[in-house]
């Protein structure tokens, strides 16, 4: 599981602030998710619209949740599969565990799946003999360095070419010492070799699901590797992690929001293979799990329902909002210190692990508004980041100062002559004390200001509301 | 009280109401029985000769080769002529599918093949695409007996033969076609095969560097054979495309980071 630590986000963002390899990574990354979207959604009139009705299907879901999972699971019991609903993740892991011991699973191959980070599977399996090997590319070197993913798509995002190579070269000690990587192509093919062994041996396969389809007891995964694929067709046994709020009524509500997703984001028209599996091996088939389970989770879902955080359960992880937010762009995924990073992680990580232990994530915000404007379900993100500052507040988590400072600056704003009042003083004695130098390095009370930045003394001549009360009566005159 | 009830009881608590009431459930059950599609991008709303046009347009924008043959008779020749240009042995696994055991093989004695599921050393599979869908170049593979799923998944190279008259405009069209052949009235969706593949070019990723590849676990090769068996929609590639110029070249290519200017 990825351990929490987003109570320690600002010294974590500082350091990846400092981290000159991470920045040359998120350089070279953002500008090319960028482009792509754009250009993907200049090529389709239509996107707009489109945006409009997957809010649309989202928000009708919702509304009807508990209906549409109770059809959900009637129809993946029609097709021969089963149905575990898991309160937290502490049950979803024992429930894994239990299939896969039910199987006597001794490897267990899985797809790129971040509720599975959310639930901590991998360790509760390893801790209990079986062995989860990751194998999308960019989990796989993960799980070689026994590091946490920094982006919900493109999980190794904060890693370079050099970094592959070492840490191929010292896990992969079978192969011969001096082969040389010539460019990424051979990295990709050694972790072919090395994982076509893993997928070939696997007794059960682990993958996440993008949507579950009520109408059918579907679920879809959407990938452009084809490892998710392979993991969920070769095994005999094939798990689903899905949380609650994955799951559309009908193939036509899926269609319309796979159109919004691979365009949000890597830029695709389409994913290379989106997989749409219900149930079981039929009869005469030559290929496929015998069994087929949905670990439907909940993990503090349901309590969002009908909040102010209600909408977030529209998100389709599409990291549109990350791949534009000014504040992942330099800090990078791991900072946010939990599953999901950006704004859509500042959002739900509160919802999901209490706003006492992730109250900075909200804060980290500039409020510029590009990930609602990108979001493909439009999701009010800076709502709702603005709705956890308040709450934060309100149970008073933000630190005295912050409290203090409010509370002080409340009082006089309610008060507008004291306010004018205390301005023009708190003005006249900058601009005196700053006389000379025209600019301040340090103030009281304004150090975490004055750190990054000087602070220019005010010029003689009264505040604006001073000035502007003078001119007006200098244009009456 | 179970999970399913806790989970269950705290989505109606969140909405304010319990149970949904039998009529309410009826429109639900309504809405999943007609599945109402919505918006269908105008961009696939063109004649049979421009949709198929357009469908090997997507599949070479997403770097699949693709060949045009006259008839079904002609598939045998262009694999093995593929294959030789490929510097690829004649020697593959087909999926059992009676459209291709029944092609003339025999026409091509250097090819070797065995009508079955994909193993882990097949260096090539033949693979029969159900159906096409226009609007992004996506090929359909349900698996069946006779299409088994790992033909698509093992091999380094994958030859989908596929007839035009197979190819629609979006995929709205290719779910109605699959409740049509398959009993679609059914309210369980037993319609659904096992597993459905929407394969849109060859295996790839940008894992590394953010910088695309081909063939990361999948095929890193996948020729279609097109057999052009809608007369009427066999009309010259050089048509004027009719897209803006955004759609018409790929966002990335391999080995290159996307539009290193941007």
């Amino acid at each position: 599981m990825v351990a929490l630590t987003s109570p320690d986000f600002k010294r974590r963002a500082s350091r990846a602030l400092g981290d000159e390899r991470l920045q040359t990574a998120l350089k070279r990354g953002g500008s090319g998710f960028h482009s792509k979207r754009a250009q993907a959604i200049a090529a389709l009139p239509e996107f707009e619209r489109l945006r409009d009705i997957g809010r649309d299907i989202k928000n009708h879901t919702l509304a009807n949740l508990d209906h549409y999972l109770e059809v959900f699971e009637r129809n993946v019991i029609a097709n021969g599969g089963k149905v575990h609903w898991c309160a937290d993740a502490a049950e979803a892991r024992e429930t894994v565990l239990g299939i896969c011991r039910a199987a006597g699973a001794r490897t267990v191959t899985k797809g790129k799946s971040m509720i599975s980070e959310e639930i901590g599977v991998n360790e509760h399996l390893s801790a209990h003999g079986i062995t989860p090997v990751e194998t999308d590319l960019g989990e796989y070197i993960l799980q070689l360095v026994d590091e946490a993913p920094s982006h919900i798509i493109a999980p190794a995002f904060h890693l370079n070419r050099d970094d592959w190579e070492t840490r191929f070269r010292a896990a992969h000690t079978d192969l011969p010492k001096d082969r040389v990587f010539h460019d990424r192509r051979d990295i990709m093919a050694e972790a072919r070799g090395k994982l076509r062994e893993r997928f070939l041996a696997a007794d059960v396969g682990i993958t996440g699901a993008n949507f579950l389809i009520a109408e059918t007891g579907s679920s879809v995964i959407v990938t452009n590797e084809g490892n998710g694929d392979l993991t969920q067709t070769l095994p005999r046994v094939h798990i689903a992690l899905a949380s609650i709020e994955k799951v559309v009524p009908t193939l036509e509500d899926c269609t319309s929001l796979l159109r919004l997703l691979a365009r949000s984001a890597t830029g695709q028209d389409f994913s290379v293979y989106t997989t749409f599996s219900t149930g079981v091996r039929r009869a005469r088939d030559l290929d496929g799990p015998e069994e087929y389970h949905v670990v439907l989770i909940d993990n503090g879902r349901s309590n969002m329902v009908g909040t102010d955080f209600h909408e977030m359960l529209r998100c389709i992880r599409c990291a549109a909002c990350m791949n534009h937010c000014p504040v992942y762009g330099v800090t990078g995924g791991h900072a946010y210190g939990w599953v999901y990073p950006g704004p859509m992680g500042s959002v739900l990580t509160p919802s999901l692990v209490g706003v006492e232990k992730s109250g900075h994530l909200p804060n980290a915000s500039t409020f510029c508004g590009r990930c609602e404007s990108v979001c493909p379900v439009k999701i009010p993100l800076p709502k709702m980041m603005r709705h956890w500052r308040e709450r934060e507040f309100e149970r008073h988590l933000a630190p005295s100062s912050v409290r203090t400072g409010l509370g002080v600056w409340g009082w006089f704003a309610r008060r507008p002559g004291w306010y004018r009042a205390a301005s023009r003083l708190g003005m006249g004695a900058l601009s005196l004390l700053g006389r000379g130098r025209g600019r301040f390095q340090s103030l009281p009370l304004a150090g975490g200001w004055t750190e990054g930045r000087d602070l220019p003394a005010p010029e003689p001549g009264g505040t604006f509301m001073a000035r502007y009360a003078a001119a007006q009566r200098g244009g009456r005159r | 009280m179970s999970s399913r009830e806790g989970i269950l009881n705290a989505i109606r608590r969140g909405l304010k109401r319990g149970p949904l009431p039998a009529d309410q459930r009826a429109m639900l059950d309504g809405r999943l029985a007609t599945h109402p599609r919505h918006l269908i991008p105008a961009r696939s709303r063109v004649s049979r000769p421009e949709q198929i046009a357009l469908f090997v347009r997507n599949l070479e924008k997403e770097f699949a080769t693709v060949e045009r043959v006259p008839d079904a008779e002609a598939v045998p020749a262009a694999v093995a002529d593929y294959l030789a240009a490929q510097n690829l042995a004649p020697r593959f696994a087909m999926a059992p599918h009676p459209e291709l055991t029944s092609l003339p093989w025999d026409s091509r004695p250097m090819l070797e093949f065995e009508a079955r599921r994909a193993r882990g050393d097949d260096a090539v599979s033949v693979q029969h695409a159900w159906a096409g869908v226009a609007e992004t170049g996506t090929m359909l593979f349900p698996s069946d007996p006779a299409r088994p799923t790992t033909l698509n998944l093992l091999p380094e190279t994958e030859i989908a033969m596929i007839r035009a008259s197979a190819i629609v405009g979006a995929y709205e069209e290719a779910w109605d076609r699959l409740r049509a052949e398959r009993g679609g009235a059914e309210p369980s969706g037993g319609f659904m095969p096992r597993n459905i593949m929407f394969v849109t070019g060859p295996s790839r990723s940008a894992d590394i560097e953010q910088t695309l590849e081909l063939g990361a676990h999948g095929p890193r090769r996948l020729h279609v054979v097109l057999v052009e068996d809608e007369p009427a929609a066999r009309v010259a590639l050089s048509e004027g495309d009719p897209r803006p110029e955004a759609a018409r070249e790929p966002v990335a290519r391999p080995g290159q980071i996307a539009n290193p200017a941007d």
